[in-house]
């Protein structure tokens, strides 16, 4: 495992920019997840890092050494792709060994029978290591496909949407436990989604990605509660922030300049017909939790309720601001 | 718009019961989703209501009206496949218009229909664009016109945002709500994601092996699960089970868990000894040192507003969703503590929820 650096950073395809200037440092057993929509520069990053792409501009460090003039191979990276290519041919075990047995590696064969076994076990799949890897379902295929990156122990783990390819639940508990297994194993994680839950639930620092930029980097808690901007603040939070003038809703004291003010539930405070100055337009019932649609003026927002609350469509109700977060005209944070 | 009524409807292919003996009532003006993993009938189910298949018994009324016979040209519905079908050579105006020409409406008429129409999806203001140029978005909302335009009886949609990613999905959703709240259209949704169903529908039939394991509005069928399998499919993390081998009697309050005594709605019916499970909803778990229910902490997954925590208990992994102003470490002990107006029993055997007054109580408003 080690740290990984990237500076200045730059790749263009013809036209098209894919990214600029990135800077981003990876700690020795971090996880981070770079967070951004299609073509916005995630993958390229992954690329790049791997060797499978030349930056026009800037250095690439793992553990160091500038790896600039090194192949693929000689990086020390294992990538896992969001489409699972296990050997057909193969059981599960002889998946999981195959990157073992390259000549360079000069394992032992019980060494690798020990890690085959410990990474199986990980990844829960050691009930089926004699299977024909064909005969997987595909959950277990991709347990299998990070399985095989995992057992290779290199400087770092380049992920480009895994878990995509799965079905909500399986997703949902191969993100507890790729954390799980990347704490326990202390490696080194860089993973790209544009699924905002997969990077708020997994992430040590989450860098948000926008037409080739890194827009910021921070624990999930920073970029949710403090972000830098709006296209930041609009990434994160189901429901979506309510982005509003400054001068609908009450509570609110905007600093100088003020053009939008965010207000994620959180953030708002209210009370059934009282000084009413918003109205329940509908209400989504989630089951753990209802949505709130409430029209103020001619703005609609959502807010988060609990199920038990008193309240109903048509309700007239006093909407009030706390703390919410303030942007200016070019969607910059004020404080 | 009309009332679609479904009785005791069946369809086999060969030897495969796609699906057995349904009945159902769409009321007039009313969105109901039928939910399930593929494979359960839902699918099949539309297509009969449609006329796109025969059932193999029962009878499909719509608007009063047998119609289980009828040809899908005469039955007055709109079926919504993916939304994206639009005729890449015209413009908005015309690609909306276009299910009136066919029918031979007069001119003038068509087009105030069809300004009408983009008026209710908020497009009026591109009805001269041409289609090909437009954002994802507004060509949904373009084909969502094409469908409404004629003013079906009934609108079917299959799985309309299947392909879509998750953030659009989620503003695709409030729209289609928004806009059956705006026109009231009698609307038969199918779909496998639960939280579309949660969001949208009026009433969700759950269906799995071709039957409909329970029928209710949203509220009833998250609050009080008529099967394990409805508990297991619905919300996000779903129902945790705690199994335990005990018998019950009617009156009984609480059960016995791993020897800890744990309080439940009342029980409404005697029960041998048996395999059962205690279902808990993730957010009716808390947290309290006092708790005699203790387990070890597995992962937690910060969502901003709140959290899920993971824990290992002798019964099985847990989740509970709970403030996310709290940090846990993984390993950290805690105990946990249920609403207990809030349990749901199970027969695991059967997988049916043991009767109690958890199922009797009045509806939250």
């Amino acid at each position: 495992m080690a740290d990984v650096v990237l500076r200045n950073l730059a790749k263009r395809f013809g036209d098209t920019q894919a990214l600029a200037d990135l800077d981003l440092s990876i700690r020795d057993g971090e996880f981070v997840v770079l967070l951004g929509p299609t073509g916005a520069g995630k993958t390229t990053t992954l690329r790049l890092i791997a060797g499978l792409e030349r930056p026009d501009s800037g250095r690439i460090e793992i553990g160091g050494r500038n790896v600039a003039t090194e192949a693929p191979a000689e990086r020390d990276v294992a990538f896992v792709f969001q489409q699972y290519s296990l050997y057909p041919h193969m059981t599960v075990y002889e998946n999981l060994a195959f990157p073992l047995k390259a000549p360079v590696r000069k394992l032992s064969a019980e060494e690798i029978d020990r890690r085959v076994r410990e990474v199986a076990r990980m990844v829960r799949i050691d009930h089926k290591l004699e299977n024909r890897s064909t005969r997987l379902s595909g959950g277990e295929m991709q347990r299998v496909a990070i399985g095989r990156a995992l057992v290779r122990r290199p400087a770092i783990y380049l992920m480009d949407e895994p878990l995509s390819s799965l079905d909500a639940k399986l997703r949902a508990e191969l993100r507890l436990e790729l954390k799980r297994i990347q704490k326990e194993l202390g490696s080194t994680l860089l993973y790209v989604t544009h699924d905002q839950v997969e990077a708020m639930t997994m992430a040590d620092r989450i860098g948000i990605v926008a037409e080739g930029r890194l827009m910021q980097v921070g624990t999930p808690r920073e970029i949710y509660g403090n972000p830098a901007n709006l296209h930041v603040a609009a990434r994160l939070g189901q429901p979506h922030i309510n982005l509003l003038p400054a001068d609908l809703l009450p509570g609110g004291r905007p600093p100088a300049g003020t053009q939008t003010v965010g207000a994620r539930t959180e953030h708002l405070d209210i009370i059934v017909g009282k000084d009413a100055n918003a109205e329940i337009d509908w209400i989504e019932h989630l089951g753990d939790q209802n949505h709130l649609h409430i029209r103020a003026g001619n703005h609609k927002l959502v807010t988060l309720a609990d199920p038990y609350l008193a309240i109903a469509p048509g309700d007239r109700i006093s909407l009030t601001l706390r703390d919410p977060l303030y942007f200016d005209a070019a969607g910059q944070r004020l404080s | 718009m009309a009332d679609i009524r479904i009785e005791n409807l069946r369809k086999e292919f060969g030897s495969f019961v796609a699906v057995q003996d349904s009945s159902f009532t769409v009321h007039d003006g009313e969105f109901l989703a039928l939910l399930g993993p593929s494979g359960c009938g839902k699918t099949t189910t539309l297509r009969m209501i449609a006329g796109l298949e025969l059932p193999s018994s029962g009878k499909i009324y719509l608007d009063g009206e047998d119609v289980t016979f009828n040809r899908a040209s005469a039955r007055d519905i709109a079926f919504v496949f993916q939304l994206f079908a639009l005729y890449p050579h015209m413009n908005v105006r015309k690609n909306i218009g276009f299910p009136l020409l066919s029918q031979g409406m007069a001119k003038a008429e068509i087009r105030a229909r069809a300004e009408e129409t983009a008026r209710l999806l908020q497009i009026d203001h591109i009805l001269d664009r041409s289609v090909s140029g437009l954002a994802g978005g507004d060509r949904q909302r373009v084909a969502l016109g094409r469908a409404i335009v004629r003013r079906p009886k009934c609108f079917l949609m299959d799985e309309p945002l299947g392909t879509l990613d998750a953030e659009f999905r989620e503003v695709m959703v409030h729209e289609l709500r928004e806009l059956h709240n705006r026109i009231h259209a009698t609307t038969v949704y199918v779909t496998h994601d639960q939280h579309e169903a949660m969001a949208m529908a009026d009433k969700i039939a759950v269906m799995n092996h071709g039957v409909i394991e329970q029928f209710g509005t949203p509220q009833e069928i998250y609050a009080k699960p008529a099967t394990m399998y409805v508990a297991d499919f619905i919300g996000s993390p779903p129902m945790n089970f705690m199994r335990f081998t005990s018998g019950l009697k009617s009156g009984d309050r609480s059960i016995l868990l791993d020897g800890i005594d744990v309080a439940v709605p009342e029980i409404h019916q005697d029960m041998a000894e048996s395999e059962l499970a205690l279902g808990v909803r993730p957010e009716h778990i808390r947290f309290s040192d006092a708790s005699a229910l203790r387990g070890a902490v597995y992962g937690s997954e910060y969502l901003g507003t709140n959290q899920v925590v993971a824990v290992e208990t002798p019964g099985g992994l847990i989740r509970a969703r709970v403030p996310a102003n709290r940090s846990f470490r993984i390993g950290e002990r805690v105990g946990l503590e249920f609403n207990p107006a809030k349990l749901a029993l199970f027969d695991c055997r059967s997988g049916r929820a043991v009767p109690s007054s958890l199922y009797q109580e009045t509806r939250h408003g």
